[in-house]
């Protein structure tokens, strides 16, 4: 987006290094002189937010890794090694566990200031359609990772998600013995869990490399969704600017973390897992973690098994097409009246589905889950290409220095 | 110099060239997917997994009315001496009643014991015995009720509880597997 690379090195061995492997003049365009809308607020840095969990995961993961036994006998007596005895274990245990949520509190964050900015219209319809791979991605980690420290909810989440591959025709029980390496889950099962979420991560890292190369060809989205007119009046250099006011989001975003993981490491935890796994004894109530609910509620809702696990891929896999089926010329939510109610309903009906994910599916809660699961379709499918249609926008700046200078006129 | 001048074959003309070309491809083809196989095959149960996939249960201790839970391949499997009243209940139910219609005589091979593997058809959980509104099992995960005879009555399960193979070694002796 900057064009030619205006980086020339000083010294000797940069100058050396410079002529075999550009790598410096690659970092200095990507994160220093890399031109970054005025206008952005604070809902854009939860990328670097992220960039930073995903980092502090793979630190605390590895780390965890070299005191943990992937074995079903020893695996929950070594997390509790971890939590007793291990210098700092605790600690980093803490962490690493809610490192995880925190890291999915920042990637809905980052998603839905994408969905509200338009951040996924052309032309960055394979930045965002990157994104929803490596959300699936993180779900898949999250999930395999949830199982290695065998308690009762571990293994039942395990039992639980591999069975949803049984509802598949015909091959299903057969595909399901094949992940599982047995006839239940088991040593075979604990192992490769083990395994892949050791893996996932750095896959995971590669996928971001992707994403960010992509916004860096495309440029950044900004709250107005103008497209970037001139360099010298709406951009600003990365750095300073951006990194600084990164760095203070980090900071900010790190006392919530470090309250979490100090104060109430368990809060969102659940008693359950600090029971062994026992394949002949059920929890009454299976939850997955807080940040599953939405989908978990999707899957119960559907009175079919094979429906309900199809819905479930879906509502992941269609904000995939989000692209092509909001084809409102304008980006930002905040151009657009009617879709800007639309999306507060539809962001309502997610936390909704959450919060009955989390009850016990019968009754009222059945039947709100139902209206709700339609509507996160309907949503979709429906009104946002509708809304596109019929909805008269409210004029758009004539530029990102434009809006700048008539909020700081309003404020004067 | 033009070192194809008056030997040049047309493109219509396979040479020779092109045969070993595919010939190659395809051999390589073959050749990585014969690597691959291996890389799949590793998960699936192993030696030691599908040697310990018989057990052997002993009838004799299990009292009249009783449900005995036994492992068979890291999964419970309900054994269930059933009484007269039951079995004439479960014999009696009226096939249309049923979401999944199975008759009674297809699910035992003596009406007074009844073997089930333990889990849950919905998602896996493990149903609790004796409970329910039709007095068989009931699933707290989903509420998922079953009758005497292991079959679906109501809830989100699409199936019967499965019966898995078993034979009679003796009148009070069963292998299951």
């Amino acid at each position: 987006m900057s064009g030619h690379s205006q980086y020339k090195p000083k010294s000797g061995f940069a100058q050396w290094l410079e002529r075999r492997l550009p790598i410096l003049s690659f970092m200095h365009d990507s994160f220093v002189s890399y031109p970054t809308p005025k206008n952005l607020n604070y809902m854009w840095t939860f990328g670097a937010i992220l960039s930073f969990m995903l980092v502090a995961q793979i630190v605390t993961g590895v780390v965890l890794a070299m005191h943990y036994t992937p074995e079903t006998t020893l695996a929950f007596d070594s997390v509790e090694k971890i939590m007793r005895d291990v210098n700092w274990g605790w600690a980093l245990r803490y962490m690493h566990a809610n490192g995880a949520s925190m890291f999915f509190l920042a990637v809905y964050i980052h998603i839905f200031r994408g969905m509200y900015y338009g951040s996924y219209k052309e032309p960055r319809e394979v930045l965002w359609i990157l994104g929803v791979v490596i959300f699936m991605a993180m779900m898949a980690t999250g999930f395999l990772g949830y199982v290695l420290p065998w308690g009762q909810m571990s293994f039942w989440a395990a039992t639980v998600i591999t069975n949803l591959f049984s509802a598949i025709p015909v091959v299903g029980t057969s595909i399901t013995t094949w992940l599982l390496g047995g006839y239940s889950v088991d040593n075979p099962t604990l192992n490769r869990f083990f395994a892949l979420h050791y893996l996932l991560p750095f896959i995971i890292v590669a996928i971001v490399a992707l994403h960010v190369w992509a916004l860096h060809v495309t440029g950044q989205n900004n709250p107005t969704g103008v497209e970037v007119k001139d360099l010298k009046k709406d951009t600003v250099p990365f750095t300073p600017y951006a990194t600084m006011k990164d760095g203070y989001a980090i900071g900010a975003f790190l006392v919530l973390y470090a309250w979490m993981a100090f104060f109430v490491p368990n809060y969102l935890g659940h008693p359950d897992n600090y029971i062994e796994a026992n394949p002949l004894v059920t929890p009454p109530h299976i939850v997955p973690e807080w940040y599953f609910l939405p989908f978990y509620a999707i899957l119960r809702a559907i009175p079919n098994k094979l429906l309900g696990v199809i819905a479930l891929f879906l509502s992941i896999l269609i904000a995939a097409a989000l692209p092509w089926l909001d084809r409102s010329p304008v980006k930002s939510g905040s151009y657009r009246p009617m879709f800007r109610k639309a999306y507060w309903v539809f962001v309502a009906v997610c936390i909704g589905l959450g919060y009955l994910g989390a009850m016990p599916a019968e009754g009222v809660y059945l039947w709100l889950a139902r209206i709700f699961s339609f509507y996160y379709f309907l949503h979709y499918v429906f009104i946002l290409p509708l809304i596109a249609k019929y909805e008269k926008p409210e004029p758009l700046p004539e530029s990102i220095d434009a809006a700048v200078a008539a909020g700081s006129a309003s404020h004067a | 110099m033009d070192i194809n001048n008056g030997t040049q074959k047309t493109p219509a003309e396979p040479s020779r060239r092109d045969i070993l070309y595919i010939a190659t491809g395809a051999a390589a083809t073959v050749a990585a997917a014969g690597m691959v196989w291996p890389l799949i095959s590793q998960m699936n149960p192993d030696a030691s997994t599908r040697a310990l996939a018989s057990t052997e249960v002993d009838l004799s201790t299990i009292p009249l009315g009783q449900i005995v839970t036994v492992k068979w391949r890291g999964k419970p499997v309900f054994v269930r001496h059933r009484t007269p009243e039951e079995i004439k209940a479960a014999e009696n139910v009226p096939l249309a009643d049923l979401p999944d219609p199975e008759p009674d005589s297809k699910r035992v091979q003596k009406p007074e014991w009844l073997v089930i593997i333990g889990v849950c058809t919905h998602l896996g959980c493990i149903p609790t015995g004796k409970a329910g509104e039709f007095d068989g099992w009931f699933c707290p995960c989903h509420g998922s009720t079953y009758d005497v005879s292991g079959r679906i009555r109501s809830g989100p399960a699409p199936s019967n509880l499965e019966v898995p193979l078993y034979t009679f070694l003796s009148n009070t002796k069963i292998k299951i597997g």
